[in-house]
């Protein structure tokens, strides 16, 4: 076998990183932009609060992160019965995966739209104002295009993040080749056997293909905002 | 078309308390800084809440409605365009958001501010005049019932105002909605204003025509004497035979002046301000001053001050002179009194002389 064929379960691991980075980014942006714009816009008792809570994910050790997640979202978990009723299970499944990623990227996706959101002139927001754009459009057509690059950072940087994701992830949903196996659970799975290192050396080349490659296409996008 | 203003507001230690009433045409703002100016025109926009009163346009109240549905437009001190849209961008997203269709059409707008070659530039792209001059068309876009212009002149050099000023003029007589305009500076107000109201500490203390106001002697505390003067409409007549200079005729006489460049049968407005007339109980004779008018004192108003305001009438126009109390004594000034007034035809600032 040539160190370059790529095995079926790598390939697997490789396919569900992607699906589960691209869910994860996908779900979370929406909720990002809402609790960036209510951090970054409004004024109320608990702001500190929700602010220490959606950053709470970058500063918990990753495991606790899974292990509280479980708590809430396993079968026995509180939502459990609920999400059964459902007919949805999150732990050991990859939507469970896409879940534990999403809850590590969101601080970083929150952050970068927050910093965005708060470079945007309320001026020009007021303007719009009494040009007859209600509240709704002001965000559609003013706020939402100012912030399209802040946007678009947050959403690679929290892909890039999701894509590497993985304490939380093994203690959410372990280690199931196929199932829940992503490519950093799957570098730490051929770790343990000795003699892997063409395997290893493969994956990881993997991992710093999709790393760069996310970083290179912020960074086009970045300029490509710039000159507009 | 008109503007009803009765309204109350307070914020942190400051209190506004308006009553004006702005038919159509410009009505100008005037007072000096801090005395509501801009609160005012805000809570006429709806970006201020009124703390009781009424807010009413074309007799419909609008008090209680957000910004976005009062239909006023708003010229910012700064031009506030969208950095992600160009100025055809700006112009489209005012047509976009506004309920209505504006007055004056798309390309109405563009030939009168004078548009057509910015379109496809980036706001960043444009002069402080010109981004100014974009806002302003994006404002009228809009569809608005009225417009308020919050110092649309300030940030711009005084040559760039007087290539500003002619597309107000302009706006102001093609438009039939009323117009606020706050301003500090007395030229653009002599040049713009069909009406005044005048802003004391938060209050609209006088209001009234610009001729009323300008030469009332009781609008001079709140004008400040360098503001104070006349300001006369007329028209155009032949240039003057022996001397040559351009001549103007209005209700009263005639007024020689320098440098007029506007043509025959033109209508234009100058402001002669209350200190550049001299008065004369005679006749004078042996004058180098071109102007002198025969006039009769109407009122007599000495204020804390050193100077004595005093209003006369030349036929249905009333003029204010001032003069230093010492020599409205020794001159046994008095009303009803007949006397003569001096005006240099220099001393009216070609760049103050407006249509």
């Amino acid at each position: 076998m040539s160190w370059f064929a790529v095995s079926p379960v790598e390939l697997d691991a490789l396919r569900l990183s992607l699906w589960v980075a691209l869910v994860a980014v996908a779900l979370s942006l929406p909720l990002a932009v809402a609790v960036a714009y209510v951090l970054a816009r409004c004024r109320f008792w608990g702001h500190g609060l929700l602010n220490a809570l959606v950053h709470l994910p970058l500063v918990l050790p990753p495991v606790v992160t899974g292990y509280l997640l479980l708590v809430v979202f396993g079968r026995k978990g509180t939502l459990g019965p609920a999400l059964d009723a459902l007919g949805l299970q999150l732990a050991f499944t990859s939507a469970g995966a896409a879940l534990a990623a999403a809850v590590m990227a969101f601080p970083l996706i929150v952050r970068a739209i927050r910093l965005a959101l708060e470079a945007v002139d309320p001026r020009l927001e007021e303007a719009a104002g009494t040009l007859g754009a209600s509240p709704f459009k002001v965000f559609a057509f003013v706020t939402l295009p100012l912030i399209l690059p802040g946007l678009i950072a947050g959403a690679v940087v929290g892909f890039a993040k999701a894509l590497g994701e993985f304490g939380a992830t093994i203690t959410f949903v372990s280690n199931i080749p196929g199932e829940t196996q992503t490519l950093a659970s799957a570098i730490y799975a051929v770790l343990q056997v000795p003699g892997q290192e063409a395997a290893v050396g493969r994956m990881i080349a993997l991992s710093l293909i999709l790393s760069f490659g996310a970083l290179m296409l912020s960074e086009i996008l970045a300029r490509k905002m710039v000159r507009r | 078309m008109s503007l009803d203003l009765d309204f109350h507001l307070t914020r942190g230690g400051f209190s506004l308390q308006v009553q004006v009433t702005a038919p159509a045409g410009v009505t100008v703002i005037f007072g000096p800084s801090g005395s509501g100016k801009t609160t005012f025109l805000r809570a006429v926009a709806g970006l201020e809440q009124v703390d009781r009163g009424k807010i009413v346009i074309e007799g419909s109240d609008i008090t209680e409605r957000p910004a976005y549905r009062r239909a006023v437009g708003y010229l910012f001190q700064e031009p506030r365009l969208m950095p992600h849209l160009t100025v055809l961008g700006n112009l489209k997203f005012a047509q976009k958001m506004g309920r209505q269709v504006a007055r004056q059409s798309f390309d109405e707008v563009i030939a009168l501010l004078e548009l057509g070659d910015l379109l496809n530039r980036t706001p960043f792209a444009l002069s402080g005049g010109e981004a100014q001059r974009v806002a302003l068309g994006r404002a009228l876009l809009s569809a608005p019932k009225c417009l308020c212009l919050d110092e649309p002149l300030s940030a711009l050099d005084q040559g760039l105002k007087h290539r500003i000023l002619p597309y107000l003029e302009r706006l102001r007589d093609r438009t039939e909605i009323p117009i606020l305009y706050v301003t500090h500076d007395p030229a653009e107000m002599a040049r713009l204003a069909d009406h005044i109201v005048l802003m004391q500490a938060g209050r609209s203390v006088l209001s009234g025509p610009v001729e009323a106001i300008l030469s009332d002697p009781a609008a001079v505390p709140y004008l400040g004497v360098r503001a104070a003067g006349t300001v006369i409409s007329g028209q155009v007549m032949a240039p003057d035979p022996t001397t040559g200079l351009a001549v103007m005729g209005f209700d009263g006489g005639r007024l020689i002046l320098p440098e007029l460049s506007q043509s025959k049968g033109r209508h234009i407005r100058i402001r002669i301000p209350a200190q550049d007339i001299v008065l004369a109980r005679e006749k004078p004779k042996g004058l180098s001053a071109l102007n002198v008018f025969e006039g009769t004192i109407t009122q007599l108003h000495a204020g804390q001050g050193p100077g004595v305001m005093v209003q006369f009438k030349t036929g249905k126009t009333l003029f204010l002179a001032r003069v230093t109390q010492y020599s409205a004594q020794n001159m046994g000034l008095a009303l009803g009194q007949t006397i003569f007034a001096i005006v240099k035809a220099t001393a009216f600032d070609p760049a103050g002389i407006g249509t």
